[in-house]
């Protein structure tokens, strides 16, 4: 708290009071929830915000990370070294596995991901876990579909959101009873920009991995952004790969998260940068430019 | 943004008509808050549909059925910020069907923000949404007499809009209420200060958004803390410690108060207060902490901590104003639950006392249905006391919701009269 002499928060410590009431909420109504951890920055402030609602107890949830095979390098290392420092269990579904035992197909073609296969294997290891209730990092102003999700979000039996036929959420007050099959998903930082995110990460000096600091790096100019070069990338005939100052305002499959030239290498800059940007966050991301619903769509199967 | 910026919630109620979208999208994009992504989809989507330019109205629908049928049928929430505060849009439809929204989006807003179109002046639905700011207790209201260039920028026009509206304000409970001649499709008066009505002496709405007192919102007078859960660290360091963890509803705690726990009346004395790994001296709504006590009381999720000289009362006989929300009326004398704060009873609507018409406001005593959007003043009888404020005193410890038990949904909300 940065004064005690005035009765009034600041914006970002209403955020953060608001954010801490809710992971509280979860622990105290639902009996095995996870915080969903990708290793982006909004995982990274969901998991430190329950750091402080439970402090001085541990952190009472697993992690739990969808692993889609196609990760940077450096977002494995960041995620391990959390667990450790914080002493809780790590779930990982796998979507290797899923693809192996044939519960879901490779898609094909030069812009294939594995985006949307992850809903199968989130599902699966929900079902697998007995999760009933799944913490993310989603932010209402992230993308329109998000803009109408609750705190406390139902998903049905198949694991699916119903967004035209949601509990509405009142006050504070927030109701997540279900019936056995069902989970909830809950979202902390429902309310929080891009840039309160950066603003928080600053002031409380949250360690973020590397990627989102800028770097030398090989990439290939690909839909509007720089695609980092993987183990996974297949050139086409006009394509070159690069090396480039870059760094990732978001980070997804290292296979369709696309960088952005940048000098910003501290938290500072960081922030300096965004507070400029003319883009939003997910205007590099593929996965959401397939149609102007795609959010929606792969949200009403079941994705994060 | 500065280190003092406070964080504002304001609700929209409004139809397709009169101007809402077009005014929530000239203040994101006066006030540079839409990313060009946004807008050249926006743009793209305007052209496919053939609007004649940008129609920022499309940047305020989220869902496909809502872009394709051009409607808001959900509360929508939107982000922006300006060099002195942050800003929540809690933006809701306007129709009477859809009062159930309205009442969802109120419930947590600072400011109200109502449209009326300048050439048809306060109408039935201007009526309806001042009464759910005036039912919600929203603390400031803002009537946005719209489309003033349709009516020659008359200040005799916005003179008997404003009269119109006091009229029926004043038999409401709506503690500040202001005014702003604009147009939301010119930018008169949104952002910029209108050079078409250089007799209005105020200030244009984001001006007023950004600088109105909202720190006296919350009340600062009773001290209520619910507690969510109970915090006992399995380490060595914290052998001892008992923390009860709760977000402040109202009021102030101060390290070394008196203070009460309800419902078992056992008093104790603040021994620390806590937020992550720091010691506080005191903490006010609405802050998330941690407390300990002196002595060893049995507390749990549900109980309420106060200061010893002011509590709330304990009952388990409610009035409330109940608003219906869920497609399946109410069943006479059905159980649901009732949940409070942080507490979860059993509860039962003993008697429907009347029904507000909420076009005309008059009272109904003979339909006694509890059915969508219907707004009721009901009696309520819990299994177990809670304890309770008025909602007019507390929107945190005087209001609820009723759960049915039979699909787990929220079919109503209260608030305590």
């Amino acid at each position: 708290m940065s004064s005690s002499s005035k009765y009034y928060l600041n914006y970002l410590d209403e955020l953060e009071s608001e954010a801490i009431y809710v992971l509280r909420e979860v622990w105290a109504q639902f009996q095995n929830p996870v915080i969903l951890f990708s290793g982006g920055k909004d995982s990274i402030v969901v998991t430190h915000l329950a750091k402080k609602a439970f402090h001085p107890s541990k952190i009472p949830f697993a992690l739990m990370h969808v692993d889609t095979g196609h990760n940077f390098p450096e977002t494995i290392k960041f995620r391990d070294d959390i667990i450790k420092e914080l002493g809780v269990n790590l779930i990982v579904g796998s979507v290797q596995e899923s693809i192996d035992e044939g519960r879901v197909a490779e898609e094909k073609g030069k812009n294939a991901t594995r985006n949307a296969l992850q809903i199968t294997t989130l599902l699966d290891a929900i079902e697998a876990n007995k999760i009933d209730c799944a913490i993310g990092g989603g932010r209402r102003d992230e993308e329109k579909a998000r803009a109408k999700e609750r705190f406390f979000s139902h998903r049905d039996d198949f694991g699916q959101w119903d967004p035209k036929n949601q509990r509405p959420e009142l006050w504070n007050i927030f109701n997540g009873k279900y019936f056995e099959g069902e989970h909830f998903r809950a979202f902390p930082i429902s309310n929080w920009t891009e840039m309160d995110v950066w603003n928080y990460i600053k002031r409380e000096n949250i360690a973020i991995p590397s990627l989102y600091f800028a770097h030398e790096r090989e990439v290939v100019w690909r839909q509007d952004a720089w695609i980092p070069n993987s183990e996974f990338l297949v050139l086409e005939d006009h394509e070159e790969i690069v090396t480039k100052k870059i760094r990732f305002r978001t980070l997804g499959d290292i296979t369709i998260t696309g960088g952005i030239e940048s000098d910003a290498d501290t938290l500072e800059k960081i922030a300096d940068e965004v507070s400029g940007m003319r883009q939003t966050e997910r205007g590099n991301r593929s996965d959401d430019k397939r149609s102007e619903s795609a959010m929606e769509d792969r949200k009403r199967q079941g994705y994060f | 943004m500065l280190d003092n910026n406070q964080l504002l919630r304001f609700t929209t109620a409004g139809s397709v008509d009169d101007g809402k979208s077009t005014l929530i999208g000239r203040l994101l994009y006066d006030s540079k808050s839409i990313f060009e992504d946004q807008l050249q989809s926006i743009e793209t989507t305007s052209k496919k549909k053939g609007h004649e330019g940008v129609d920022l109205a499309l940047f305020t629908d989220g869902l496909r059925d809502e872009r394709e049928q051009g409607i808001t049928i959900d509360v929508a929430y939107r982000y922006f910020t300006t060099p002195k505060r942050k800003f929540i849009i809690a933006d809701t439809p306007g129709h009477i069907q859809y009062t159930r929204n309205m009442v969802t989006g109120a419930s947590t807003a600072n400011v109200a923000t109502i449209l009326v179109d300048a050439r048809h002046g306060v109408i039935e639905q201007t009526k309806r949404h001042a009464f759910i700011a005036s039912l919600l207790n929203i603390p400031h209201v803002i009537v946005c007499v719209n489309k003033m260039d349709l009516v020659d920028f008359s200040e005799e026009v916005f003179n008997d809009i404003v009269s119109q509206f006091e009229e029926i304000s004043s038999k409401m409970l709506i503690k500040d209420v202001r005014f702003i001649p604009m147009s939301a499709l010119l930018g008169d008066n949104v952002v910029n200060k209108s050079e078409n009505m250089s007799w209005y002496q105020g200030a244009p709405m984001l001006n007023m958004l950004e600088t109105m007192h909202i720190s006296s919102d919350v009340n600062k007078i009773d001290a209520r803390f619910p507690v969510q859960t109970v915090l006992r660290p399995q380490n060595e360091s914290y052998r001892d410690y008992r923390g009860y963890a709760g977000r402040i509803a109202s009021g102030v705690f101060r390290v070394g108060d008196e203070v009460t726990v309800m419902p078992s009346g056992f008093t104790s004395v603040i021994k620390s207060i806590n937020l992550n790994d720091q010691d506080l001296e005191e903490a006010f709504a609405p802050m998330s902490v941690a407390m300990t006590l002196e002595d060893d009381i049995d507390i749990s999720r549900g109980d309420m901590i106060v200061r010893s000289n002011n509590k709330p009362e304990a009952t388990q006989d409610l009035e409330v104003m109940l608003c219906w929300l869920n497609n399946s009326p109410a069943k006479p004398r059905a159980k649901y639950t009732i949940k409070h704060t942080s507490n979860d009873q059993k509860a039962m609507i003993k008697e429907v006392i009347y029904k507000i018409d909420i076009n005309t406001l008059g009272r109904n005593e003979d339909d006694k249905d509890l059915k969508m959007n219907d707004i009721s003043k009901v009696k309520i009888r819990t299994t177990k006391p809670l304890m309770i404020d008025d909602y007019r005193e507390n929107r945190t410890t005087g209001s609820l919701i009723l759960v049915d038990d039979d699909t787990n949904e929220t079919v109503a909300a209260g608030m305590i009269v």
